[in-house]
């Protein structure tokens, strides 16, 4: 099973390198790993997506938690989460092959962000699913250079089940 | 204050009873803050040696064991001193000395970056960056190292920070939101595991280091016996049930007795109390305890679930969850599965074959004979650990020191001196192996010059005992770089075996007389006794060298990858 965990740590230099060590000394598989600023200036906010049966993902929200800069570990893959994931493409695409790149953007709502004689960089913000989903479509352009973020995620608020 | 003088300031506040160090550059100034400061100081020979003395100071007293090295090579001199703490969870804090702030990262002269590199084996470690954080990352460092499942800390300290002066207080407690140890177990998590234990028919206790670190002796001995039940240890737990007590088992595992991993496999609830269930104890995962519900009690929630399957995970201090646990359970009485163990017992007891020469198993009873079974007793790693853990019959907890975890060869005479700086009165012997012992015999210096009558036993079998053991039973005897002896004129052929091979190298006992200690020899069983007794009485250091056979091997074993109930008995 694929897991996002989400971790707000301390920010101190060397938390990162805390986490990816213990990952690489027990031999975890880690798939993305992002990082960011919060608001408050001491803590920072990192979220991973994490690959192993239950008894290993298990392990590594244990083992994350005795580290001694993790303030908490959540594990959204167990509760209802919103994810996103911000990707930058760049594609072959001569001008007479714009107007076809641009209504396939349009439909996934990408931005153009660059464009050249001979290529067409889009931006796009979504769902994992969605991000794969536009690369699949812009394949036949050729794509040229992929950069992708990694999910971020946040568990939601409000569950219509229980809403009273 | 200067950061230096901090760091001495720090030691006193915290009680500090005893430094192992060694000086350099980088923490000129620390030593300089340490003259005339009065915190007991002591030269190992080695930064190794001040590693394991601060560990074995840790082991023996159960306060926080401190160590100070330089820079770069004096602080990677460390490592294996603070993997083998980690492995074993021992509460030790290592001061090193760095570059200079506005050097760091530029590969200064004995620049090594201790952070990267200790990583994996301490519980935490720290970078100073401003002086004024240094108060507060010190005391950190011991409440981390002292606290919640206890370890190594390392504190990395620049030279700069040393020389710059702060007027931040030393905190009387420090708050970090992002460590908080679990301390009382959950109640109704207590509650279940006593109803279970009220319904169990051939109940175990296993006991470790864990009960040894909590302190919960006491506690385990009255759980043991309302139960009625009985109790084996992992190594690192020796001493936490006295093994004299009918009700106990002793060592379980690959070394274990019979008796424990036949009882183990039978049983239908183990308690599993501050262990970890290393591969060293379980034998073959799938196979161990097969028709038992398992009960885990220990501080560190990620030993939980890590190796076993566990019905009642109880995370808590083993002491306060023990106390909690015994108000609930009730008097039972299990006499015929007592009676099933008691046939066990005697059906399976340790034994050992006399060879005529001196055997090593009757060392380690004589020697317990003689010392009550009160002496702290550390070992080296191979023969002389197993031997050891099986026949001197611990009775009570920090009397056992030795690297159960990361079996580091090397590790018991120093660890016997910081055992004997704790307690200057009492008896402190280390049973080593004639390769261990010469991986740190530079702390013979250390333990004459400060007077630390330390006693090495060295049971002398001119080789590396416990991998020849392994070529032995499992490689058809090519003795491959186990002979001690081997030297250009042996014959390529020559396996080792022969016991009429004249050389010995070195002579323990002209080593003794070089550092002015008294050194004893004998092949002679019945000069065993009579030279201990010697060694004993005699008011400092002293080694004592028996000759034994190469052939001794330990028993019984449960190959890599075997059942607990799969063992060798003795060579076939
Ligand atoms: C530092 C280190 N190196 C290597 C080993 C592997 N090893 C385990 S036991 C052993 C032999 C120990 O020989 P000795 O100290 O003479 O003890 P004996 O087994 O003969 O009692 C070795 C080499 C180890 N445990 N530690």
């Amino acid at each position: 099973m694929r897991h996002i965990i989400n971790l707000e740590v301390e920010n101190s230099a060397g938390v990162m390198a805390r986490i990816v060590g213990l990952f690489s000394a027990r031999g975890y598989n880690i798939e993305s790993i992002v990082a960011g600023k919060t608001v408050e200036e001491c803590t920072a906010r990192i979220t991973l997506v994490v690959i192993g049966d239950d008894k290993i993902i298990e392990q590594v929200n244990k083992q994350l938690n005795k580290l001694i800069d993790v303030i908490r570990v959540t594990d959204v893959t167990r509760e209802d989460f919103v994810n996103r994931e911000l990707l930058l493409v760049k594609i072959h695409c001569p001008p007479a092959r714009r107007t076809e790149a641009s209504l396939v953007g349009n439909i996934f709502g990408a931005k153009v962000v660059d464009i050249s004689a001979k290529s067409l960089t889009f931006e796009l913000t979504g769902s994992e699913s969605k991000i794969t989903a536009f690369l699949q479509t812009l394949r036949p352009f050729g794509i040229r250079e992929v950069a992708r973020t990694g999910p971020i995620a946040m568990v939601r608020d409000f569950n219509p089940r229980s809403s009273e | 204050m200067t950061g230096a003088e901090m760091i001495i300031h720090a030691l006193k506040r915290e009680g500090v009873r005893a430094l192992f160090g060694y000086p350099g550059g980088m923490v000129i100034d620390i030593f300089d803050a340490l003259y005339s400061a009065g915190v007991p100081f002591y030269l190992t020979r080695h930064e190794q040696g001040a590693a394991h003395a601060a560990d074995g100071f840790a082991r023996a007293s159960g306060e926080v064991g401190v160590c100070l090295a330089t820079s770069g090579p004096g602080a990677t001199n460390l490592v294996t001193g603070l993997a083998t703490a980690y492995l074993d969870s021992i509460p030790v804090v290592a001061i090193t000395g760095q570059v200079p702030t506005s050097l760091i990262g530029n590969d200064a002269f004995q620049e090594a970056d201790m952070l990267g590199i200790t990583r994996s084996i301490t519980k935490h470690n720290f970078l100073v960056k401003e002086v004024d954080e240094l108060p507060r990352l010190l005391k950190s460092a011991f409440y981390i190292a002292r606290s919640g499942r206890p370890g190594p800390v390392l504190i990395d300290i620049p030279k700069d920070i040393q020389q710059a002066t702060t007027a931040m207080p030393y905190p009387d407690e420090v708050n970090i939101r992002s460590y908080k140890p679990t301390v009382a177990g959950h109640l109704p998590q207590i509650q279940k595991a006593a109803a279970r234990i009220s319904r169990a028919e051939r109940p175990v206790i296993f006991a470790g280091g864990g009960v040894i670190s909590s302190g919960a002796s006491a506690e385990l001995a009255l759980l043991a016996r309302r139960m009625q039940a009985p109790v084996t240890t992992s190594l690192m737990g020796l001493g936490a049930f006295p093994e004299t007590d009918p009700l106990a088992l002793k060592m379980v595992g690959m070394h274990g007795t019979a008796y424990a991993n036949y009882a183990i496999q039978e049983a239908d609830l183990l308690i599993a109390i501050g262990v970890r269930f290393d591969d060293r104890v379980t034998g073959k995962v799938s196979k161990f305890a097969p028709k038992a519900e398992i009960i885990h009690i220990d501080i560190d929630p990620a030993t939980i679930r890590k190796n076993v399957k566990v019905s009642i995970p109880l995370v808590g201090d083993i002491r306060c969850v023990l106390t909690e646990l015994n108000q609930l359970v009730e008097n039972r009485n299990h006499d015929p599965w007592l009676q099933t163990v008691a046939g066990w017992k005697r059906e399976n007891p340790l034994q050992y074959t006399q060879n005529g020469g001196i055997s090593p198993q009757a060392v380690i009873r004589t020697i317990a004979e003689m010392t009550g079974h009160q002496a702290i007793i550390a070992t080296e790693v191979g023969q002389n650990q197993m031997w050891s853990a099986q026949f001197y019959d611990f009775i009570s907890p920090r009397t056992w020191i030795s690297s159960g975890g990361l079996g580091t060869m090397g590790f018991g005479f120093p660890a016997a001196i910081g055992a004997q700086v704790a307690h200057p009165g009492r008896l402190v012997i280390d049973i080593a192996g004639d390769g261990s012992i010469q991986m740190n015999i530079q702390e013979l210096a250390t333990a004459a010059l400060y007077n630390l009558p330390v006693k090495i036993v060295i049971l002398n079998n001119r080789s590396l005992g416990m991998v020849r053991q392994w070529q032995s039973i499992f490689y058809q005897r090519r003795f491959s770089g186990v002979c001690l002896n081997r030297d250009a004129r042996c014959p390529g052929e020559c396996d080792g075996r022969s016991d009429s091979c004249p050389l010995y190298l070195p002579d323990f006992v002209r080593l003794a007389a070089a550092y002015n200690i008294p050194g004893f020899r004998s092949e002679r069983p019945e000069e065993v006794a009579p030279i201990l007794e010697k060694a004993f009485a005699h008011d400092g250091p002293a080694i004592v060298e028996f000759r034994i056979s190469q052939e001794e091997n330990v028993f019984p074993m449960v190959p890599a990858g075997a059942g607990l109930n799969e063992m060798l008995r003795g060579m076939a």
